[in-house]
């Protein structure tokens, strides 16, 4: 694979987690630079985790979801855990009708629960548990 | 989510932006007479698949689709064109708005002069059975929609029209 | 026969419900209540207003330069005035049969105003013949507005009642129930899974309880569509505990083979919640349910 082209997706680093999101112009072309550099990054930075922010999204399709598959299974096999947060209820019910579950996929409510999962909290002592 | 065979087919002039012949036989029209002019859209690009995805978005929302609705036509329409556009070697894809019974209802014609799809059946079963996979993506699309005809032609062409019936 | 010239039918009709229009509505509410058709539903008051605006605008129709035979259809007012008549009827759920009745003795009570003013037979007539006219395209078009009445107002509450027999509900923080009851049809389960997703995102729930203790059967395009529920809420980033599963549901879902090993069952609501309440405990993610276990 060539130098990934920047995707135009920024990918912050928040700690050892990765924090990126999908807007719903993503062409194809994007997802795929996408998925290149946030691959150069996972394998260059070694996160613990890698949070996809997919609130903007108003659809996934198949295209989009193996996009999402894919990049699970590549970060897993570099050592980092992915969650794909904030599916918009419309988007969830047509994913299954389509027969796309995402098996294997993590998936949050929030980007801010899917920090939480990932074991990032806001400031410096985590939360006690059960508060929320 | 169902399917019934109200799709009847009638030579229809085609409405194609450019002049081609017509490799896939009659194209697809509806009883209860036309209530609109099909918009055609090329799928020739990847950029296409988006000006198609947001054509069809604006379409669902002149039709007064829910939300939930809108959402399963736009990834219906994405799926289609994907499809022209990979496995057809780009096309088009026709947008019309129906009436019928009082009910509207969007119609979408996505049509390739690619290879044909050999195994109608298998490709059906393909974006079922493997998830993640999909060649095709044409077995979600049909879920998605309550009305659903392939006529492909291997070396000739594909012609899938589905359409979906808002809400009473 | 004397032709008479419809100008003057016109004329003597709109005179009649110009200077005669109280007596007209008077009588024409007093037949009403005579039939007994309105019941207690419809007050006096209530018939005597909307007497006074259909008499209105059946002059100011007559006025205008509408030919008779549109009068009722065509004149904007006029229209509406029958419209209201029509609907008013149809959400009190008045019987179509008393609804043309009500239009027809306005027939008697205008004819009756009419007699007492027109001496001539053959002006009588002509006089008689239009209000028949009139009155009975008020009649065709008020019976069809209440017929579109009707169905709207069914639909609308066939809506409401399914909204209303599938209530999401919020049981604790984070935490919320769908509890099922009767006969659950795929449309059914199609709005349940719709409102609950949207619950889900509103109310940011981390656990969705869909409890089935009140349903008797389930059929496989129902299981079907509850299996996929429990997958969109997993999408969301949702966990999802299904309770109270009766035996006969549990020997379909058996029989169907469907896999319910990624799915949290359990026995009562109750315990559902005790469950639902763990898992709200520990910041795990959807798909992880280590922590419920």
């Amino acid at each position: 694979m060539s130098a990934p082209v920047p995707a135009g997706v920024p990918i912050l680093r928040l700690g050892n987690v990765l924090v990126t999101g999908l807007l719903d112009e993503l062409d194809d072309k994007t997802a795929r630079a996408f998925t290149d550099e946030l691959t150069e990054r996972i394998a260059a930075d070694g996160p613990a985790g890698v949070l996809i922010d997919i609130s903007r999204l108003e659809i996934i399709d198949s295209f989009v979801a193996r996009t999402l598959s894919e990049l699970t299974t590549t970060a897993r096999l570099l050592g980092a855990r992915v969650v794909v947060a904030g599916m918009r209820p419309p988007v969830a019910i047509t994913l299954v009708e389509l027969g796309l579950a995402l098996e294997g996929v993590e998936t949050a409510l929030t980007a801010e629960r899917g920090m939480q999962a990932l074991g990032w909290y806001h400031g410096s002592q985590p939360p006690e548990r059960g508060t929320r | 989510m169902k399917m019934t065979d109200e799709v009847v087919a009638t030579r229809r002039s085609r409405p194609a932006s450019r002049p081609t012949p017509d490799p896939v036989g009659p194209s697809i029209g509806v009883s209860g007479g036309p209530s609109g002019t099909p918009v055609v859209h090329e799928v020739r690009t990847e950029e296409d698949l988006l000006v198609v995805r947001h054509a069809v978005r604006a379409a669902t929302l002149e039709c007064g689709f829910s939300l939930i609705d809108q959402t399963r036509v736009v990834t219906a329409a994405s799926e289609l064109a994907r499809n022209t556009y990979i496995h057809g070697g780009g096309g088009t894809m026709s947008l019309e708005r129906l009436n019928r019974h009082g009910r509207t209802g969007l119609l979408l014609v996505a049509r390739d002069e690619g290879p044909g799809i050999e195994d109608v059946e298998q490709a059906l079963e393909d974006g079922y059975t493997t998830g993640a996979g999909l060649g095709h993506g044409l077995g979600g699309a049909r879920r998605l929609m309550h009305e659903f005809r392939i006529h492909t032609e291997p070396g000739v062409g594909t012609t899938v029209s589905a359409i979906r019936w808002t809400e009473r | 026969m004397v032709s008479v010239s419809e100008a003057a039918v016109r004329d003597h009709l709109t005179s009649v419900l110009a200077d005669r229009d109280e007596e007209i509505a008077d009588r024409w509410v007093q037949l009403q209540i005579e039939q007994g058709a309105v019941g207690s539903s419809i007050s006096e008051t209530e018939l005597r207003g909307e007497a006074d605006a259909l008499i209105a605008a059946l002059r100011a129709g007559l006025e205008s330069d509408l030919p008779v035979d549109r009068v009722v259809t065509s004149d904007e007012d006029l229209r509406t005035a029958v419209t209201d008549f029509s609907l008013q009827r149809a959400r009190l759920g008045t019987a179509p049969t008393v609804t043309s009745l009500a239009v027809l003795s306005l027939k008697e009570a205008l004819l009756e105003a009419v007699q007492r003013r027109v001496a001539d037979t053959d002006e009588l007539l002509a006089v008689a013949l239009t209000v028949n006219r009139l009155l009975d395209a008020a009649g065709a078009l008020s019976f069809d507005i209440y017929v579109t009445g009707r169905e709207e107002i069914i639909s609308r509450q066939s809506r409401q009642l399914m909204e209303l027999s599938t209530p999401v509900v919020q049981l604790w923080k984070h935490v919320l129930a769908v509890p099922l009851i009767g006969t659950l049809d795929t449309t059914r389960t199609q709005v349940v899974m719709e409102n609950l997703l949207q619950a889900i995102q509103t109310h940011e729930a981390q656990v969705a309880i869909i409890d089935i203790t009140g349903v008797a059967a389930v059929d496989t395009s129902v299981a079907q569509h509850l299996m996929q529920t429990v997958t969109a809420v997993r999408l969301m980033g949702a966990d999802c505990v299904i309770s109270g599963i009766r035996p006969p549901i549990a020997q379909t879902i058996a029989q169907l083979g469907i896999d319910l090993s990624t799915i949290l069952t359990r026995t009562t609501l109750a315990d559902a919640l005790a469950a639902a309440v763990r898992i709200t405990d520990a910041p795990g993610v959807s798909g992880d349910q280590t922590a419920a276990r």
